[in-house]
């Protein structure tokens, strides 16, 4: 009951803050211009000759992902720096001084917290991916083999992020949670990357720290399999193994061992931030 | 004074105070900020806790509501263990750093405060606590557009709105201006009328001293001094212009209480329990030793000065 005041009170803050409205525009921008490329696409004179609608479907559901990837930064940003004042922000500026001298316990208060920003986060990313989707696909035609999955590994990247932005928010300022949070995303992503490098060049140790990376923040693991959900199956076979490193292609789709350790990391991330909240001092 | 009051005196734990804590304590790295503070609100009793900045009135304030954890010690809010959130179901707090979310109106902050609250408090009630700090005209404005006195006024209105039965004001009246310390008072006198609990943390000593039954002084994080105004301002003073005085005169007024000199003028502080001879036998017993008494004048002293006067004496006595 405290824990769904808390996210509805969550919610409309961040409906209220013009930061969300520009957040809107922006993506309603993004899904214009992408429309606007992706038919573009259809005809285009390449050294090659002019792409036909097959070729123009494989190069778009290469583009999907890049431009997946852009929402989930524009999630992973938004959050972050929505997360960052949630705790550490209100403490700092007294905000939290008459909501926890309720007869609130602090764990449902950050509950709530963590489930206004959840249903926020997941609520745009969905949103706005399922609307990238549909313009891809009345555009050119392209529809992703596993939309739902893809979406909700986004979603789930997303909250990862939150997850991880709340923590820090627990025990640094509001401003320094944000940029680490984002920054954390941002490195996983590169080791994701040079993992992918190092595999597609036989080099184990190189591989290994996208493997590596991947375990301690599942953000770049979740993408993967976003990324996997979304592109055309044909797109590997085509690009070939020895492209692997591609940053916007994904060779497998995700195991299930995974999808747990990454649900038990939020677990574990959230009990601590829980631990650290109670304890702290306000 | 409460009855309450005289059952604390008498027992030392009352059934189920308002407050009581026990041995409070709390460091920030080096720095003692309280040490080992007792004392108790009872039921309907409003208590002043005065001190001078950084004497850990509001850290204190911070550990009886769960917002500090105390290093050592005991709080029971209400009868409950302040560990048991259920504790604070019944009471109302107004932050000495008061700050409400900018994006709400009034109206919406309350109705928040009461589902935090558990209180079903219908939407008309919640009005009438908007019209007794007088906002009831700003209701559907942002929070965000309010004068610090405004923000300062709503916050009382979230204290009150929940129905408390302790309400713990830090600072109430610090941004606002002499009308509404005015109102500040008056709502605190009818709080104590409908038998809430008020703990009052002011700088405002003059405040203090209209509103509160008991006052407690902190000062360097320790009990400074505690008790009734009465038996803090009871305690008289008697000025004197002597000559002649002499070691056994001296020592005649040093029997009388506390004493101090300056020039020709000696001071004797007077018990609270005074029953009214101690000036007169000591007048006629310094005449009867040849003094000669030029000035004899009744001091009453104030709280400021009363107040002045522990913290004086505690950094000396160190």
């Amino acid at each position: 009951m405290i824990a769904l005041t808390v996210a509805g009170l969550t919610l409309r803050e961040a409906m209220r803050r013009r930061v969300v409205w520009a957040l809107l525009i922006l993506t309603v921008v993004l899904l214009a211009l992408s429309a606007w490329g992706f038919s573009k696409l259809i005809g285009l004179d390449t050294d090659l000759g002019t792409l036909t609608s097959g070729e123009a479907r494989l190069v778009a559901s290469l583009l999907i992902n890049l431009i997946m990837f852009g929402f989930s930064l524009i999630a992973a940003i938004g959050t972050a720096f929505l997360a960052g004042p949630q705790l550490a922000g209100e403490v700092e500026s007294g905000q939290a001084l008459a909501v926890l001298a309720r007869p609130v316990r602090r764990s449902s208060v950050l509950l709530g917290k963590w489930l206004g920003l959840v249903a926020f986060g997941c609520g745009y990313v969905v949103l706005a991916g399922l609307a990238q989707l549909l313009v891809v696909r009345a555009v050119v035609g392209y529809w992703p083999p596993a939309p739902a999955s893809g979406l909700a590994l986004l979603a789930a990247e997303t909250v990862v992020l939150l997850t991880l932005a709340l923590l820090l928010s627990s025990v640094v300022s509001t401003m320094a949670s944000g940029i680490i949070a984002v920054g954390l995303f941002g490195a996983t992503w590169v080791a994701g990357v040079v993992g992918g490098v190092g595999g597609a060049l036989g080099n184990a140790g190189v591989e290994r720290v996208g493997t590596v990376s991947r375990i301690l923040l599942p953000t770049d693991g979740l993408w993967h399999g976003a990324m996997n959900a979304f592109q055309d199956p044909i797109a590997l076979v085509q690009m070939g193994q020895s492209e692997g490193g591609f940053p916007f292609l994904s060779e497998a789709p995700l195991s299930t061992a995974y999808l747990v350790w990454a649900a038990v990391w939020i677990a574990v991330v959230w009990g601590l931030t829980a631990l650290s909240f109670q304890r702290r001092d306000v | 004074m409460t009855s309450a009051t005289a059952v604390d005196e008498r027992v030392g734990v009352p059934p189920s105070p308002a407050v009581w804590c026990s041995g409070l304590r709390k460091r920030y790295g080096k720095q003692t900020a309280v040490d080992d503070v007792s004392f108790a609100v009872a039921r309907g009793e409003v208590l002043g806790l005065l001190g001078p900045n950084g004497a850990g009135k509001t850290s204190v304030i911070k550990m009886l509501l769960g917002l500090v954890r105390p290093d050592a010690g005991e709080v029971l809010l209400l009868g409950r263990r302040s560990s048991d959130p259920r504790s604070r179901s019944a009471v109302g707090y107004l932050p000495e750093l008061f700050r409400y979310q900018p994006w709400l109106t009034p109206t919406e902050l309350l109705g928040v405060h009461v589902r935090l609250a558990g209180v079903d408090v219908p939407a008309a009630e919640r009005r009438e606590s908007l019209a007794l700090v007088g906002l009831v005209d700003r209701a559907d404005d942002r929070v965000g557009g309010f004068s610090k006195g405004m923000q300062q006024r709503l916050g009382l209105a979230v204290a009150l709105v929940a129905r408390p039965e302790l309400v713990v004001l830090d600072e109430p009246t610090s941004a606002l201006d002499p009308i509404g310390r005015v109102d500040v008072r008056d709502l605190v006198l009818s709080l104590k009328s409908r038998g809430v609990a008020v703990l009052l943390n002011s700088h405002l000593i003059g405040e203090v001293e209209r509103v509160c039954d008991r006052v407690v002084i902190l000062d360097q994080g320790r009990v400074a001094a505690a008790g009734t105004l009465a038996e803090l301002l009871g305690q008289r003073e008697v000025r004197l212009r002597l000559a002649g005085v002499e070691a056994r005169a001296e020592a005649l007024l040093r029997a009388a209480g506390p004493l101090a000199r300056s020039g020709d003028w000696f001071t004797v502080a007077l018990a609270a329990d005074d029953d009214g001879v101690t000036v007169p036998d000591l007048v006629r017993d310094l005449v009867g030793l040849g003094v000669r008494v030029h000035a004899v004048e009744p001091v009453r002293i104030s709280l400021e000065e009363r107040l002045l006067g522990i913290l004086r004496h505690a950094e000396v006595a160190p």
